[in-house]
């Protein structure tokens, strides 16, 4: 009796409508992931316009940057960033390399639970401290030690002499890469981590089978077999490097202009805009240093989309990044 | 030197080199936490919780930049969770094998790691140009901008561990699926939740960049949402590149107490997660 009027309740249309109201908050909020990245792009596009109208494709080619006589260009903050983020790749992936290999390889089981959390610790050290470990502990040492070794005994080279010239600042474009290596290595190392743990056991036990040595199998049968894992791993190291605003803003000198040497002060976008951004006058200041932050956003947008494509295509394959 | 003995060489020296590898990493992480605790601990007193921000000079605290940091980053996971689990609730039951999830998920990868800075132009252009100020809601919203993909991406991982037979036997009993999700597959879900939201928490405590030019800074005691607000971050990096020798301290301070709090977070989120499933949390 009842259960045949059950279909008639009141309650089962208020269940209806609630289900109504909730798939749609929820389908709302997936959208909004969607309209962020737009608005994002958008807002930098609109903020941004007036300088890219001003100076055209000659903002990406301009080295000068004076707020004086209204001249901007984005060369200088560019080559900032595409140098500090490069020397942080070439410190850091071999670093991580040797540290996936050595907790997956070579280091004892009870010992490679604490390793892998203390170096995922280091990611969740806030950026800001890297920043002033970097400005009052790195640099110094950098500038006493380090600098004058490296001028006295590479800046008489030929060639990649250049790189090495000039007085030791402590700060500069070579600080930043460096402060950058530490901070993408978990990131890079998490994900070698997992790629080379997706390696089929088989495979591997194979070439030990062959009488291949415990290096020999990482080297040609792990590594081969999670080239594009690695790859994808790097690009979003790179990717967060190229972002990193913080930590650089510290250490990297502050100086908009484009020497060969390493060791001099420079700038990165994102340490341009940190450091004047609320200091900008004026429309064309501001609108310049927006215009930055999309060349920011659309350099990483490139990358990290390229290496989550990259991880996406071996989560496919079957080992989850 | 015959070959197989040249060949043992090479795999001795290469493995080593991967054990100085990770002494290396783990080197930073000692030498940046010695650092940070012999600084800060000098810095610390109780003046740090009781006083607020100082001119040059004198005596003063850090509590009205604690107070901000607290309130922003609080405002920012109450604003973004929810969103973020509502997301994530779409990608794991209602669209799970949609077309549209596929994009979401990918888009979403993509602003987790984009640079937070680039966050901080958008809510500048998007609120404080209309409104004509800078201020705290606009802090917090950028710092939401933030924790929204890093929840959508956790609460996902979590709902999708709770088995599909739960799901059927509640549709069995005649639920809707809106009722399924609120009373069967988040309570099974809570600490996989929790851990997701807490990961936020602790991802945007440490966030200075959004924060630059939103919040701003505040050298006085604020407590309206709707004007600029000290934090811990931006008075660090204000502090830090001064040349005062009581601002530095404070800021070495300052930064011990936020990594202590990220720390915390990170540990408990890991513990938290631990105990609901096999598989480890990230930090990402």
């Amino acid at each position: 009796m009842s259960a045949i009027t059950i279909p008639y309740h009141p309650q089962l249309k208020r269940e209806a409508r609630s289900e109504w109201v909730f798939r749609g908050l929820t389908v709302a909020s997936a959208a909004l992931v969607l309209i962020l990245l737009a608005g994002v792009l958008i807002a930098l596009c609109y903020g941004g316009w007036p300088a890219l109208r001003t100076f055209q494709f000659g903002f990406l080619t301009h080295e000068v940057w004076n707020p004086v006589t209204d001249q901007f260009g984005a060369l200088a903050p560019l080559y900032g960033t595409v140098i500090t983020s490069l020397i942080a790749m070439l410190i850091a992936v071999p670093l991580a390399f040797g540290i996936a290999v050595f907790l997956t390889e070579t280091c004892p089981l009870w010992l490679r639970g604490p390793i892998a959390t203390c170096i995922e610790l280091l990611a969740a050290v806030p950026s800001i401290v890297f920043g002033i470990w970097g400005l009052f502990v790195l640099a110094p040492i950098l500038q006493h030690s380090v600098q004058p070794w490296v001028i006295g005994t590479f800046g008489d080279l030929p060639w990649i002499g250049k790189l090495f010239r000039g007085p030791p600042y402590g700060i500069g474009l070579m600080t930043a890469g460096l402060v950058l290596a530490v901070m993408v290595l978990p990131f890079i190392t998490s994900v070698m981590r997992e790629v080379f743990l997706a390696t089929p056991s088989s495979l591997k036990e194979a070439a030990y089978a062959l009488g291949a040595t415990q290096w020999e199998v990482v080297w040609d049968v792990v590594l081969s077999n999670s080239r594009a894992g690695i790859i994808g791993g790097m690009m979003l190291g790179l990717g967060r490097a190229l972002g990193e605003t913080m930590a650089v803003t510290f250490v990297v000198g502050n100086a908009h202009r484009i020497s060969t040497s390493l060791l001099a002060p420079g700038t990165t976008i994102s340490a341009s805009i940190a450091n004047e951004f609320t200091e900008a006058v004026g429309v064309l200041y501001t609108s310049s240093l927006i215009a930055l932050g999309l060349l920011l956003f659309v350099l990483t947008f490139t990358i990290i989309a390229a290496a989550r494509l990259l991880l996406l295509q071996i989560e496919r394959r079957g080992a989850r990044v | 030197m015959n070959n197989i003995s040249r060949r043992r060489i090479t795999a001795t020296l290469a493995l080593g080199a991967s054990g100085v590898a990770t002494l290396i990493g783990l080197a930073f992480l000692a030498a940046i936490l010695w650092t940070l605790f012999s600084r800060g601990i000098v810095g610390l007193s109780w003046s740090v919780f009781t006083q607020t921000t100082p001119a040059p000079g004198s005596s003063g605290g850090l509590l009205n930049a604690i107070y901000g940091s607290l309130v922003m980053t609080l405002l920012g996971v109450l604003i973004g969770g929810p969103i973020g689990i509502l997301a994530a609730t779409y990608l794991s039951e209602y669209g799970r094998t949609a077309r549209l999830s596929t994009v979401i998920r990918f888009i979403n990868d993509v602003l987790l790691s984009a640079p937070s800075i680039v966050i901080g132009l958008f809510v500048y252009t998007l609120m404080v140009v209309p409104m004509g100020h800078f201020s705290a809601l606009a802090g917090a919203v950028s710092l939401a901008i933030i924790v929204i993909p890093v929840t959508v991406r956790t609460a996902e991982d979590m709902l999708r561990l709770i088995p599909q037979t739960m799901r059927h036997a509640s549709a069995a009993l005649g639920a809707q699926p809106w009722r399924t999700i609120t009373s069967i597959v988040y309570p099974a879900a809570r600490s996989g939740l929790l851990t997701g939201v807490l990961l936020a928490l602790a991802r945007v405590s440490g966030e200075t960049a959004p924060l630059l030019f939103t919040a701003l800074n505040n050298q006085f005691w604020n407590a309206n949402l709707n004007q600029p607000m000290a934090n811990l971050p931006v008075v660090i990096f204000q502090f830090a590149t001064s040349p005062y020798k009581n601002w530095q301290s404070l800021a070495w301070a300052g930064a011990l107490l936020i990594t202590l709090f990220v720390l915390f977070l990170s540990i408990i989120a890991r513990l938290i997660s631990s105990m609901f499933g096999s598989r480890e949390s990230r930090v990402e």
